[in-house]
């Protein structure tokens, strides 16, 4: 699994003030800071309730590529914003993201051919977060085959489950976990998958540990990616560990500091 | 429709490590050898490249060797004379490369100083051209202390130096960063070792990382030679899937396993069945070569001139472009 670094998000306070100064220095450090502890593309996120999203998007597309070479993931809702960011990015990226939605598949699909993207797909649709593993499946294939119709590979898309925080949605664990295992059947290549780690521990205490348990849970189900604080060294020791476990890299003594240090 | 075939296809490739510096480079060789950058398991040229061939080296010692007499009309008045020795393999014998091992450090076989290696090295270097391995006598007390002198009156000569193992890294890295030489790390049959080892290397210097030929450990054939072969391949599996810690050309001890073995040993009037003892012997080091050509290996260090010989007509061969 690799890490997909959450930090460059309007919605953390540094960051939201960076925008507002449009100080580059604090996006660069993280930039920077995130690389180097073992993250291997860069979300970025104006944050919500930005007045300017296209600007901004463009501009921390900019900032960030100053300090890394690391692939982006660009998060917005807005599209607009997500193709200024496109346009500046010095290497394919990743899209975050798409729902099962035909308008939102109509204009995002057609936009990752352009520009060699790869592709977030949420496993929901206009009804919302299905709860059941077969629901989110279907969508996922709904989503499979759409871009399949732009000539899109299904190995350039990242279907995300979508998970709900464990203390209101518990009954949602084992489904998301079930939906991982059954997206690798859907086609070949099979499709990766990509889940919003924070997510499952929102309004809990515990919140680094429950992360990183889930994280190796999903990882044993087949997971491929987690948006997820790459500066959490537990959570990255703990994702490290399953690599080897799950025997994904050779092991060596040092096996923690070399998954951290790329 | 048209057959698809089906080609695997990698993220990474084996590094590049350059042996010997010419004139033009602060050292006076005539000339340098690339070895590695393999995009592609061994041989396969239709999936990836192999830019390097392998390369074979001749191994000569600083003292006479106990070796069969089936050697002697190839190097009988050359033994006690390891300059004269290493031309021979070179002008005579085509080897690429030359490693001299110097047994005479060994405190129990003469115990010659450090400063009497490195006369030794300086002899070798001037009367041949090719790039130099130099290897240490095992006894690793002494080594340490042989490592820096000699690493010193070849600086610039970009040797490959050996070898450094868990144990025992730090003497042979540090005279190698110093005088800027490349270094040979030796691990026992174990890639989890062998990747450690290339950690620690790397954690004194990044750029002596660049500078590491892994010694997988060899075994000859019939003494566990798939344990190696396994190990060699799930290496280079590694390096070619990004895992920039096992991602080194190999280089393998051939000659000293293969002639150390029972088949080449067993004299002929014991078991008349097996052949002549040194044709015998010639075939076991050239097969064991080949074997390892097949799993991988950069640099085949060979004694036998005819085994080597075998060897390179078998790299000829596999270097054949296959490609479609």
């Amino acid at each position: 699994m690799i890490i997909i670094g959450e930090r460059i998000n309007g919605m953390f306070r540094d960051i939201a003030k960076a925008i507002r100064e449009e100080n580059g220095a604090v996006i660069q450090d993280w930039a920077r800071k995130q690389e180097e502890r073992g993250a291997r593309y860069l979300d970025i996120n104006v944050g919500p309730g930005s007045t300017e999203p296209v600007r901004v998007m463009k501009w921390l597309v900019e900032e960030t590529q100053k300090a890394s070479d690391l692939p982006l993931c660009l998060d917005s809702t807005n599209y607009d914003a997500i193709e200024a960011g496109l346009k500046v990015c010095k290497q394919p990226a990743m899209i975050n993201s798409v729902p099962a939605e035909a308008a939102k598949m109509e204009r995002v699909f057609p936009m990752a051919a352009e520009y060699g993207a790869e592709v977030i797909c949420l496993a929901m649709s206009e009804e919302g977060i299905p709860k059941d593993a077969d629901s989110r499946v279907a969508l996922a294939m709904e989503l499979v085959a759409t871009a399949d119709a732009y000539n899109l590979s299904p190995d350039t898309l990242y279907i995300d489950p979508l998970v709900l925080p464990c203390n209101v949605a518990q009954d949602h664990g084992p489904e998301v976990m079930e939906t991982l295992r059954q997206i690798k059947l859907i086609s070949d290549p099979p499709p990766k998958t990509v889940v919003g780690l924070s997510n499952v521990s929102q309004g809990t205490k515990n919140r680094e540990l429950i992360n990183r348990v889930f994280a190796v849970m999903a990882m044993g189900n087949g997971l491929d990616a987690a948006i997820a604080d790459a500066c959490d060294e537990e959570l990255m020791a703990a994702v490290a560990t399953a690599r080897i476990l799950l025997n994904i890299d050779i092991y060596c003594d040092s096996y923690v500091d070399v998954f951290m240090k790329g | 429709m048209a057959l698809e075939i089906l080609k695997e296809k990698y993220r990474s490739k084996v590094s590049e490590v350059v042996l010997g510096a010419t004139r033009e480079e602060g050292g006076t060789r005539s000339h340098t050898i690339t070895v590695g950058g393999e995009s592609t398991m061994p041989y396969l040229h239709f999936e990836g490249e192999m830019p390097n061939r392998p390369v074979i080296a001749l191994e000569i010692t600083d003292i006479v060797p106990d070796w069969h007499p089936c050697f002697g009309e190839y190097y009988d008045e050359v033994f006690a004379d390891t300059a004269a020795w290493a031309k021979r393999c070179v002008d005579k014998y085509g080897a690429d490369l030359v490693q001299l091992r110097l047994l005479s450090a060994d405190p129990d076989l003469g115990d010659s100083s450090p400063e009497e290696c490195a006369e030794t090295v300086k002899k070798v270097l001037e009367a041949v051209g090719v790039p130099l391995i130099v290897v240490g006598s095992g006894k690793a007390e002494k080594d340490d202390r042989v490592y820096p002198v000699i690493a010193e009156a070849a600086a610039g000569e970009n040797l490959l130096l050996g070898v450094a193992e868990v144990e025992n890294y730090k003497a042979i890295t540090s005279a190698c960063m110093a005088h800027q030489h490349n270094v040979i790390a030796l691990s026992p049959i174990d890639i989890n070792i062998c990747k450690q080892l290339n950690i620690l290397i790397a954690e004194m210097s990044m750029a002596m990382a660049r500078r590491i030929i892994i010694d997988p450990c060899m075994s000859a054939l019939g003494y566990g030679i798939e344990y190696t072969y396994s190990i060699m391949e799930r290496a280079r599996l590694g390096a070619l899937q990004g895992d920039k810690m096992l991602a080194m050309p190999m280089i393998g001890n051939v000659g000293f396993e293969a002639w150390r073995t029972k088949e080449a040993n067993v004299p002929t009037e014991e078991n008349p069945g097996w052949g002549e003892r040194g044709e015998r012997a010639i075939l076991w080091e050239a097969t064991t070569a080949m074997a390892f050509l097949q799993a991988g290996l950069d640099i085949v260090v060979m004694r036998h001139p005819r085994a080597a010989a075998l060897a390179r007509q078998n790299i000829d061969e596999l270097m054949q472009d296959n490609s479609y």
